[in-house]
């Protein structure tokens, strides 16, 4: 399941680990390799509700490993336009490809100058190395 | 902040990479690899784990066997020298101030094993009893094939002292996974040499994460967690380790709760729906959960957790509120998981 520690340098992060892939307005979430191999094994991902609304550094969804509970935490306010159901099926696929097949949900963004809050890479691995 | 105390095999467990964290005051690991692979190893083949934290008490002559007959709840009649028994530490109300596990050594010694958090206060309620857990390095090998592996075999509840692997141990058929396999004490000292040639033998090094899943799926209760000093024996299911035929404290109280009914007693149960029940958890019907985890052979969420007492039966429908979502769960016949002999 062990994935090599990586960052992509295409992607917006925030504090509380999570990434987000921006595509016009709309953009893909989901959790860093920090935080997958923080919590350990993921075995259950509570997904939000297709149609519903995220607010900015508010939880929208949780997942769980054997021993611990983890907040899903929005890096950015929108509506959910799409929930991936092969990790509500498979949640090790966060695991197994945090940046890839184990993203979370799709947003339409409500706020786009919200990005510019978002740190690049250089400053969440500088995040990443003073915790 | 207190100092972690670590175990004679904290280089090993560090050199193999393992998760450590802090537990009853003592620096241990949660997990090597994965808590689920791991807890397969024990289910299907066999695991060690590093259980030095527990703690051990000694009496040994002088009416030891008296002694301990008047304060724990078990019938210690019922063993003979080189036998071990599963039974409590209550108080004056009954509740359950620790489980432990006898081994007796002969007419009148018994070595007593508790749980690392409660060796004080165990220490304390037996008194006349030593405390010796620093002389003691505690290994649990257990799985279908832990015996075999070890090129030795022990009777359940039975112990000897006997050579394992090169090195003097007492080796005991208990342990706290519901597989066959065994625990073995030995000299701190050699408890590196002995880990070794486990791990030489194919076991799987597995960490109290995987321990705590082995254990809830076979109901074992734990302490602290689903027994504490305020729940009785009889409403946790553990009247059968309590002769209430005997004296020993708190037994009137528990005399009468049997014959009344207790109003709530401790069930297993297993999730319809995906979420996974944690400790501290709402049961809507009344009651609240007291161990929860995802069961890695069920795939589903699995609890115990006290209800009243009309609720207890196999089938019963639960519903546990996971942070404010309603799941249903029905109750199970324990032990949630058993593995096919031979299987």
């Amino acid at each position: 399941m062990a994935v090599d520690e990586s960052y992509p340098g295409d992607l917006k992060y925030h504090r509380e680990h999570d990434w987000a892939r921006l595509e016009g307005d709309t953009a893909t979430l989901g959790i860093t390799w920090y935080a997958q191999d923080a919590l350990g094994e993921i075995v259950h991902y509570e997904p939000p509700a297709a149609g519903s609304s995220l607010a900015r550094d508010e939880s929208y969804g949780e997942v769980e490993s054997v021993k611990a509970v983890s907040d899903l935490i929005a890096p950015l306010s929108g509506e959910v336009v799409e929930v991936n159901q092969k990790v509500v099926e498979a949640p090790e696929t966060i695991n197994a490809d945090p940046y890839g097949e184990g993203w979370l949900v799709k947003v339409r963004l409500s706020d786009p100058g919200e990005v510019d809050d978002l740190l690049d890479v250089q400053a969440y691995k500088q995040l990443l190395e003073e915790q | 902040m207190q100092t972690l105390r670590r175990t004679p095999l904290y280089e090993r467990h560090a050199a193999l990479g393992a998760r450590l964290v802090p537990f009853a005051g003592w620096e241990m690991p949660v997990q090597y690899s994965s808590i689920t692979e791991e807890h397969r190893a024990v289910r299907t083949t066999a695991g060690v784990f590093d259980v030095s934290h527990m703690g051990q008490l000694e009496l040994a002559g002088g009416g030891a066997h008296e002694y301990l007959q008047a304060r724990l709840t078990n019938d210690l009649d019922r063993i003979g020298a080189g036998q071990a028994q599963y039974t409590l530490l209550t108080n004056e109300q009954g509740g359950i101030v620790d489980d432990l596990i006898a081994y007796r050594r002969g007419d009148d010694g018994y070595l007593l094993i508790v749980n690392a958090s409660n060796v004080e206060t165990d220490h304390a309620a037996l008194s006349e009893t030593r405390d010796v857990s620093a002389e003691w390095a505690l290994l649990a090998v257990q799985g279908p094939e832990a015996l075999s592996r070890l090129g030795t075999d022990v009777d359940p509840f039975t112990f000897r002292e006997d050579d394992v692997l090169g090195v003097r141990c007492l080796v005991a058929g208990t342990g706290y996974t519901g597989e066959r396999g065994c625990e073995l004490g030995c000299d701190p000292d050699d408890a590196p040499t002995l880990w070794d040639a486990i791990v030489e033998r194919g076991v799987t090094p597995c960490g109290l994460g995987a321990r705590d899943t082995l254990r809830l799926e076979a109901c074992y209760p734990l302490h602290g967690n689903d027994i504490t000093p305020e729940r009785t024996p009889i409403e946790a299911g553990l009247g059968w380790a309590c002769a209430l035929d005997k004296d020993f404290t708190g037994v009137d109280v528990l005399r009468r709760q049997k014959e009344a009914g207790p109003a709530e007693k401790l069930v297993a149960f297993v999730m319809d729906e995906t979420g996974i029940p944690r400790q501290g958890m709402a049961i809507d019907e009344g009651g609240e959960v007291t161990s929860g985890s995802l069961s890695p052979m069920l795939n589903k969420g699995i609890g115990l957790g006290y209800v009243r007492a009309e609720l207890a039966q196999p089938e019963t429908k639960l519903t546990i509120d996971v942070r404010g979502r309603p799941k249903t769960a029905h109750v199970v016949k324990k032990p949630i998981y058993k593995r096919e002999e031979g299987g």
